[in-house]
């Protein structure tokens, strides 16, 4: 029994961290641009492919896909943040959301055209694709690698927003834009920044994912995009500490519930939203609205 | 003279779809009764994202109560149509009072994303509880039996009891607009402080709307349970969500006739894209990029504003 639960725990954690590692991108955009990202699930899905395209053309060299995708994702992010979304940060909400829905449609019909619209599996990472014993039990090596990366990530972000120059500037844009462009920031230009390394995040979390969820669909990004959100909304909008509290709380619900009671597990997700936001509608972090 | 106008057309475009309905081969009547659905749905969509300024994300889900609704009261109740679009009508007003009870609480983006993820609740229970709403495959065999004493097992014939439903919804949510009530949905979206000083509980006032639209949703629902005999559950999904906001924003948010006006352009576009090209979806997300970028009052505010400009004397331009 209680190998049982440390191994749900575990799953929870590692399903957690891979949630946090999409939801990471779009928390960071939302925080400074102020505007919520629906392709961001298509940046995730565009980063497990092209990740899975170098795999195949680098000789399986994992490593080298991880590093050059999520680049390439990086320069479509920039074309849609410079060429559209720039001149729709003045507009009402509902054009905002549209615009990025319509990339979302535009990259799922784009990537059915170039990768067909099955299901490609994904291939072994080398060294991490066995499993190793945890309490007698088998545990995937890479699930643990996933484990790894989140807090990583996370480090890595905190100490770029919290220590460096770029950092204060990006967290002076935030919460003041005028103020921030009156003393000499290049706002619009620091705006396409972050919404490239977002789109960066984005597409790093779907190069991580190509082995650990196995399978790649042109649909993949729809429903990440989801958890992402929820993740979002019970950390409290724009709030990075809070969005990775939430990945984790969510993980681990759903992996209890996957085990425990697996008709509701989706179900739980949304209670669990519920819950947070009648008792605390602004989210973990958030400031109220 | 003017003011006629509007209804003028309106008798024009019904007596329009009389004369399908009467004289039309079997693909135009389907094409015109998806219009129609998907009209109903948008015009009710629009009282909340026109009119009061909320924009949902999750009304897929309500849509879906519609269909589950009146497919779960055909096939363990009654045949009965109009009892079934009765319970369909029920259920999607009953998940609006629930999911609207805490969505409410918040607007703008923070309502956007609760009832995104709350409409995404009921895509998960529509999937999970296989024994009742047969999971992935949906609920198939969903039949038509006459609808007092009027025979509406052909399309020809169900093709009225749609635009009976429709019209109903042209001139209810007609009503509604020009009513006390509507004016003061209209004030919360433009000033909601201001409308709560003046004592109106803007709160209850939203979830007002939200439960109408949602009524709406659910009745389109279940007339397209019946239309395609069968309920699918994507239709929950938030995919789906979004096509009364692109059909209202096609057509025109500020304006009344702007859901129609789009339901028919998407309805159509969309069966010419599917004909000569087999991904609509690319094609649909240039065009939905064209109108943000360039044509953000939808195909009846340009009308009108062209109107609008005939009609006021030179010199008056501009002028409020």
């Amino acid at each position: 029994m209680l190998e049982s639960l440390v191994h749900v725990c575990l799953t929870g954690l590692a399903q957690g961290m891979f949630v946090w590692l999409v939801a990471c991108g779009l928390t960071l955009i939302f925080g400074v641009l102020r505007v919520l990202n629906f392709a961001h699930g298509a940046f995730y899905m565009l980063g497990a492919y092209f990740c899975f395209s170098f795999l195949s053309w680098f000789g399986d060299n994992f490593w080298l896909g991880l590093i050059i995708g999520p680049l390439c994702v990086c320069a479509i992010g920039f074309l849609m943040e410079r060429f559209f979304l720039r001149y729709v940060y003045h507009l009402d909400l509902p054009y905002q959301l549209l615009l990025t829905f319509a990339f979302v449609l535009i990259f799922d019909d784009l990537v059915k055209m170039a990768w067909g619209a099955g299901s490609l599996g994904s291939p072994k990472v080398p060294g991490l694709s066995g499993s190793v014993p945890i309490l007698g039990r088998n545990f995937p090596t890479y699930s643990l690698f996933i484990m790894g990366a989140g807090p990583l990530v996370a480090l890595a972000l905190w100490a770029a927003l919290e220590k460096t120059w770029a950092g204060r500037i990006i967290r002076a844009a935030s919460s003041d834009r005028e103020m921030a462009s009156a003393i000499g920031v290049r706002v619009p230009a620091l705006y396409t920044g972050v919404f490239v390394f977002g789109t960066w995040l984005g597409a790093l979390g779907g190069g991580l994912a190509v082995p650990y969820v196995g399978l790649l669909t042109p649909g993949m990004g729809e429903s990440i995009i989801i958890e992402a959100f929820v993740v979002v909304v019970i950390g409290g909008l724009g709030s990075l500490k809070g969005a990775f509290l939430g990945s984790l709380v969510l993980g681990l619900l759903s992996s209890f519930g996957t085990r425990f009671i697996p008709a509701f597990d989706m179900f739980l997700t949304f209670i669990l939203m519920a819950v947070v936001l009648l008792w605390r509608p602004e989210g973990f972090f958030g400031e109220a609205s | 003279m003017g003011r006629y106008v509007p209804y003028l057309l309106f008798g024009l475009v019904g007596l329009v779809l009389l004369g399908i309905g009467l004289f039309s081969g079997r693909f135009v009547l389907y094409l015109t009764m998806r219009v129609m659905l998907l009209s109903i749905f948008a015009l009710g969509y629009n009282l909340l994202l026109g009119r009061t300024g909320l924009l949902s994300f999750g009304h897929a889900a309500f849509f879906a109560c519609g269909s589950y609704g009146m497919s779960l009261c055909f096939l363990h109740v009654t045949p009965n149509p109009l009892v079934g679009v009765f319970a369909g009508v029920c259920l999607a007003v009953l998940a609006a009072l629930i999911i609207g009870f805490f969505c409410v609480r918040h607007t703008e983006i923070y309502f956007a994303m609760l009832t995104l993820a709350f409409g995404m609740m009921v895509f998960s229970l529509v999937w999970n509880l296989r024994s009742i709403t047969g999971g992935d495959d949906g609920l198939v065999g969903i039949g038509r039996a006459p609808c007092l004493g009027f025979p509406i097992a052909r399309d020809s014939q169900f093709y009225f009891m749609v635009l009976v439903f429709f019209a109903l919804t042209v001139w209810v949510i007609h009503r509604i607009r020009s009513s006390a009530f509507g004016l003061v949905l209209a004030g919360i979206r433009e000033n909601p402080q201001r409308a709560s000083f003046a004592g109106v509980s803007v709160r209850l006032y939203r979830l007002a709307a939200f439960v109408i639209s949602g009524a709406f949703a659910g009745l389109a629902g279940s007339l397209a349970a019946m239309l395609e005999s069968n309920t699918n559950p994507f239709s929950a999904h938030w995919t789906h969500s979004a096509e009364p906001v692109l059909v209202s924003l096609i057509g025109g948010l500020q304006t009344f006739s702007g859901p129609i006006v789009g339901s028919l352009i998407f309805v159509v576009l969309r069966e010419i894209i599917e004909r000569f090209a087999t991904n609509w979806m690319l094609w649909f997300g240039i065009l939905l990029l064209v109108i943000i970028m360039g044509f953000r009052g939808g195909a009846m505010g340009r009308i009108e504003a062209f109107f609008a400009r005939k009609a006021t004397p030179r010199g008056e331009e501009g002028r409020p």
